[in-house]
């Protein structure tokens, strides 16, 4: 019989990221502003 | 009731509009396809997901800076910020590969230390000794040549100024110590390997 090498997907089509790494993405766009200081964007990450 | 999902454009504006919620949204809508393309080419679940994080890192920052061109579609754009970073994660992977041990595989199998061990400092050691016991043995002129080329890394043009011979002859006393040096540790049976 035929034998089927192809590798199969690891990958599974449900994977998420961690939660961890949502709940940080959240945080740091909260934390993350912008100010216009004489012309130039500076980044603010309020702690 | 009718579930109407707002589209993306529509929570992009009111996320850089000041809505956190919205980034919440799009982050849950999309994640599993960005997800999945950075694991389909990574195949590593902690870098895919520093990847990951890098790409809404990226995607965070351009929106909050203004800088993000409402002519292209969302995902599409995330998708190809996704794509770069898996090429710069490769390109730097390739400078630096990161090699992870498995079952099949060990680290130390690829790494080594240069320093010779204790075991084999004492071997070469030993050859050295036995080395110097068996050209005491030489005859006198062509042991005198012998260290001087070999230990004292003179040419034999020095050698054959200062044992006021020629180059030739000097030449043909380091060809016979070599050669007498084979004969004593072929006969004795001597091993002068490491």
């Amino acid at each position: 019989m035929a034998k089927i090498y192809s590798k199969k997907s690891v990958a599974d089509s449900n994977m998420k990221p961690k939660k961890e790494t949502i709940s940080f993405l959240l945080n740091y766009s909260k934390a993350l502003s912008y100010l216009k200081v004489s012309g130039l964007k500076v980044e603010v990450i309020a702690n | 009731m009718t579930n109407v999902q707002i589209p993306d454009a529509l929570l992009v504006k009111n996320y850089i509009a000041g809505d956190e919620k919205s980034l919440g949204t799009l982050i849950t809508r999309h994640q599993s396809r960005i997800y999945n393309f950075i694991f389909s080419k990574i195949n590593d679940r902690d870098v895919c997901d520093d990847v990951f994080q890098d790409t809404f890192i990226k995607v965070i920052k351009t929106l909050k800076s203004n800088s993000y061109n409402e002519e292209g579609k969302f995902l599409p754009w995330v998708m190809r910020i996704a794509h770069n970073l898996v090429i710069d994660h490769f390109r730097k992977n390739k400078k630096m590969p990161m090699l992870r041990e498995t079952e099949e595989f060990s680290i130390f199998s690829i790494m080594s230390d240069d320093v010779p061990n204790i075991e084999k400092q004492m071997i070469t050691l030993q050859i050295e000794n036995d080395l110097q016991k068996l050209i005491q043995e030489l005859p006198e002129d062509q042991k005198q040549v012998l260290i001087m080329r070999m230990y004292q890394d003179l040419s034999f043009k020095e050698i054959s100024e200062q044992t006021g011979v020629s180059i030739n002859t000097a030449l043909g006393r380091m060809r016979y110590a070599l050669l007498n040096l084979r004969k004593v540790i072929d006969k004795n049976k001597i091993m002068l390997a490491n």
